[in-house]
């Protein structure tokens, strides 16, 4: 039995934070992806998880949904522990979360109707009836029900995004886990997908952990923004205060995207030399 | 060299322990998988009737030269008349069963493990487990409840045109007697032997099915290939393994049976 396994939090259900991390670690062989992270998520927020690629921002997401297990550490949902290997524990969380997948992971041989009617069909007792009305109501909130009948590979990547997301609110969870929900979107596409997120988040009422590299739309839809550097959590607060930390980690990540700008102006204009030239 | 040795025996019985635990696993998930007969019916479509032409094929041309083979040999004996033992037997305790076996590995095992690749690539099978949906049940007992009927049934069939492609061969080109090749398949074929072609052709779909799911559903696992290789590589170690645990597993049950 591993450290993870063994803690036991008699908290009380229902406080602020709907999930709270403890100390989480996780490695791949010798190479050690989470050394150690802690976070809360307050319930009904839109918590954003910022970090660089190869950070392990997906790992991380992965751990807290429970899809992969935690080499030590605890992670509770209201106030209960989560034992990976224990059903009783595990599944009645699963059916109270969500998980988005960076590339959507939608079921290429069913329709969209049958993909957002799945979840309700596989994990609930509701009747053919109920679970029709609840994969329409849930296409028409993300504005595909004319495409009810449309195979993923037949719709657009935009398209495909807010089936997913129609799949994923279908079972009216608690919780959304989104795993890098603008990876390879246009800026425009990236807007759209976070104004999205963040109106059906409130719509519905859920709340999000979202893990992404997009700072600045990042920064306009979160209410708590955590930076995930070389496997801990080195800043978490809020927007505001995320603009304006001194941190130096901070400060390199949220002026990256100014200073490669600023690199590219100076390219084009023939004032910096490239490295390798 | 001795660790290299211990480490590779060790990985192979941590393998098999693992196949054995997935196998287990999946056949549990019977009663708790929703709507699981509607998904069993598809694949008993996907694997029965889809596999029907092949088998047909390859039925008949076993027993046509099952046939012409047959009936040489016996001439040597003046013993024409047995074509239709030797026929009947052949295929309905060895042929039938292990040659339906390797084709519907060919097809719908390779079909399986490709798109279980496929669905483990693209996250669908992480999809189904962050659903709290059984991705065994869901993906896999419905193909392995499927195999205990096409497996079984498609032998029967294969058993049924080799039967009449010895006798076309044997009666329609070689002279032997209609009435006296069906009457001596009647008379050698006992109850003992339909049974040991059942049990081998049931044996042979769970073992070959189970492989095939667990190669593609594991094909992240594979070592040094990623994406498209993984799920080639998967795709070959099924169709591999499969049918070596076929022959392996005929010789068993035959020296258990015999």
């Amino acid at each position: 039995m591993t450290p993870f396994h063994q803690h036991a939090n008699p908290g009380a259900q229902g406080g602020q934070y709907l999930l709270e991390v403890d100390d989480l670690q996780k490695s791949f062989g010798r190479h050690s992806v989470l050394q150690g992270v802690s976070l809360a998520v307050p319930r009904g927020s839109l918590f954003t998880v910022l970090g660089p690629s190869g950070a392990g921002k997906s790992v991380l997401l992965k751990c807290l949904a429970n899809i992969a297990e935690p080499d030590a550490g605890r992670i509770s949902f209201e106030g209960r522990t989560l034992d990976f290997h224990d059903p009783a524990s595990r599944n009645p969380f699963l059916r109270r979360c969500s998980f988005l997948f960076q590339g959507n992971a939608l079921f290429d041989s069913l329709t969209a109707f049958r993909n957002v009617a799945l979840p309700l069909e596989q994990t609930t007792s509701l009747g053919r009836g109920e679970i029709r009305a609840r994969a329409m109501e849930a296409l028409g909130q993300l504005e595909l029900g004319d495409y009810a009948e449309h195979y993923p590979g037949m719709l657009s990547g935009g398209m495909q995004k807010r089936l997913a997301l129609a799949r994923a609110i279908v079972t009216r969870p608690e919780m959304v886990f989104f795993d890098e929900p603008t990876a390879g979107l246009d800026p425009l596409r990236r807007n759209a997908v976070f104004a999205m997120i963040a109106k059906y988040q409130a719509l519905v009422g859920f709340t999000a952990l979202i893990v992404t590299h997009d700072i600045v739309e990042a920064l306009v839809a979160s209410d708590t923004v955590a930076l995930l550097h070389q496997g801990e959590i080195c800043f978490n607060g809020t927007p505001d205060e995320f603009a304006s930390s001194a941190h130096p980690v901070v400060q390199s990540f949220r002026d990256s995207p100014a200073a490669l700008r600023s690199t590219l102006d100076g390219l084009r204009r023939g004032e910096v030399a490239p490295e390798h030239s | 060299m001795v660790r290299s040795v211990g480490s590779f025996t060790l990985d192979k019985v941590r393998g098999l322990g693992d196949f054995a635990l997935f196998t287990v696993r999946s056949l549990g998930a019977v009663l708790a998988t929703r709507r699981l007969w509607a998904r069993v019916a598809r694949a008993v479509y996907e694997q029965g009737f889809r596999c029907l032409p092949v088998i047909l094929i390859v039925g008949t041309f076993t027993g046509l030269v099952l046939g012409l083979q047959g009936y040489y040999v016996l001439n040597r004996f003046g013993s024409e008349a047995l074509l239709g033992v030797l026929v009947s037997l052949s295929l309905v305790r060895e042929m039938a069963p292990v040659l339906a076996a390797l084709m519907l590995v060919g097809q719908a095992g390779s079909a399986l493990a490709a798109e279980l690749g496929i669905q483990r690539n693209s996250e669908q099978i992480a999809a189904l487990d962050t659903m709290g949906i059984s991705s065994c049940g869901y993906l896999v007992t419905p193909r392995l409840l499927a195999a205990l009927f096409v497996f079984p049934a498609q032998t029967a069939v294969f058993v049924a045109v080799g039967l009449w492609g010895g006798s076309l061969s044997g009666s329609l080109l070689l002279g032997v007697d209609p009435g006296v090749y069906w009457s001596s398949v009647q008379r050698a074929v006992e109850s003992g032997d339909v049974f040991e072609c059942l049990l081998k052709a049931v044996t042979f779909g769970l073992l070959t099915m189970s492989i095939c799911a667990y190669q593609g559903f594991h094909a992240h696992r594979i070592r040094g290939a990623t994406g498209a290789r993984a799920v080639s590589a998967a795709t070959t170690k099924a169709v591999v393994i499969s049918s070596i645990a076929v022959l392996v597993a005929d010789y068993v049950i035959t020296s258990v049976l015999i």
